[in-house]
């Protein structure tokens, strides 16, 4: 986990966008994006979903991705994950 | 308890298929793998002819429920969802044969997302241990 100063000048690699889709859109989605990231890059994901980030973090530790953190936007979440397989 | 997930399709109504389809691609996208028993009104709404029809609700919605919209919410429709699963992870879509002998649906008519057909000794022997959810 990162703290909430590290998050806010965090650069991700790769933005996600699943703002406006309804679970498990921004799940698959992250999936999806996950995947076209070398290892070791940080992906974004947007979501508009309340539970994208409760998802995120518990498919993070299912997968083995590391979980960072989230920053609340304004009507959507920004939720950051740093591949690791 | 295994970690792969077991879904039996009774249903043939899109909600259901929502539903289901929604687990699946969860768990695809968990890295479960994820076995599927296509029966009965499911396996109809399975066939390349139907596949893409507007399937309606089940009976569970109730009257005001069906006044709800469905399409046009921000959900991914059923079958994305279950090609989805399909993309992401390891799902694997079987036909009941009871079913298919019992409607008279040869496997040739049922869409490609169908894997293959299966009694169910074969699917209770992908399915193993792990939880059978029936829906």
């Amino acid at each position: 986990m990162a703290t909430t100063a590290e998050l806010e000048t965090l650069t991700a690699d790769k933005i996600v966008d699943a703002r406006g889709t309804a679970c498990p859109g921004p799940l698959l989605e992250a999936k999806k994006g996950m995947t076209t990231v070398p290892l070791g890059s940080t992906i974004e994901i947007w979501s508009t979903d309340p539970g994208t980030k409760n998802d995120i973090s518990a498919w993070s530790a299912k997968v083995g991705h590391d979980f960072l953190g989230v920053l609340p936007a304004e009507g959507y979440d920004r939720v950051f994950v740093i591949r690791r397989k | 308890m295994s970690d792969v997930l077991n879904l039996v399709l009774f249903s043939g109504t899109a909600d259901k298929l929502h539903a289901a389809a929604t687990l699946a691609a969860g768990a695809a996208a968990m890295e479960r793998p994820v076995n599927v028993l296509v029966q009965y009104w499911a396996l109809d709404a399975f066939r390349s002819s139907r596949i893409e029809s507007d399937l309606g609700l089940s009976f569970d919605a109730t009257v005001e429920g069906t006044k709800r919209p469905v399409k046009g919410t921000k959900s991914i429709a059923w079958l994305e969802a279950f090609r989805m699963a399909k993309e992401l992870g390891e799902m694997t879509i079987y036909a009941c044969t009871g079913s298919m002998d019992t409607l008279g649906i040869d496997f040739a008519s049922l869409d490609p997302i169908v894997d293959a057909e299966a009694g169910v000794a074969t699917f209770l022997m992908a399915a193993g241990d792990g939880q059978i959810v029936f829906i």
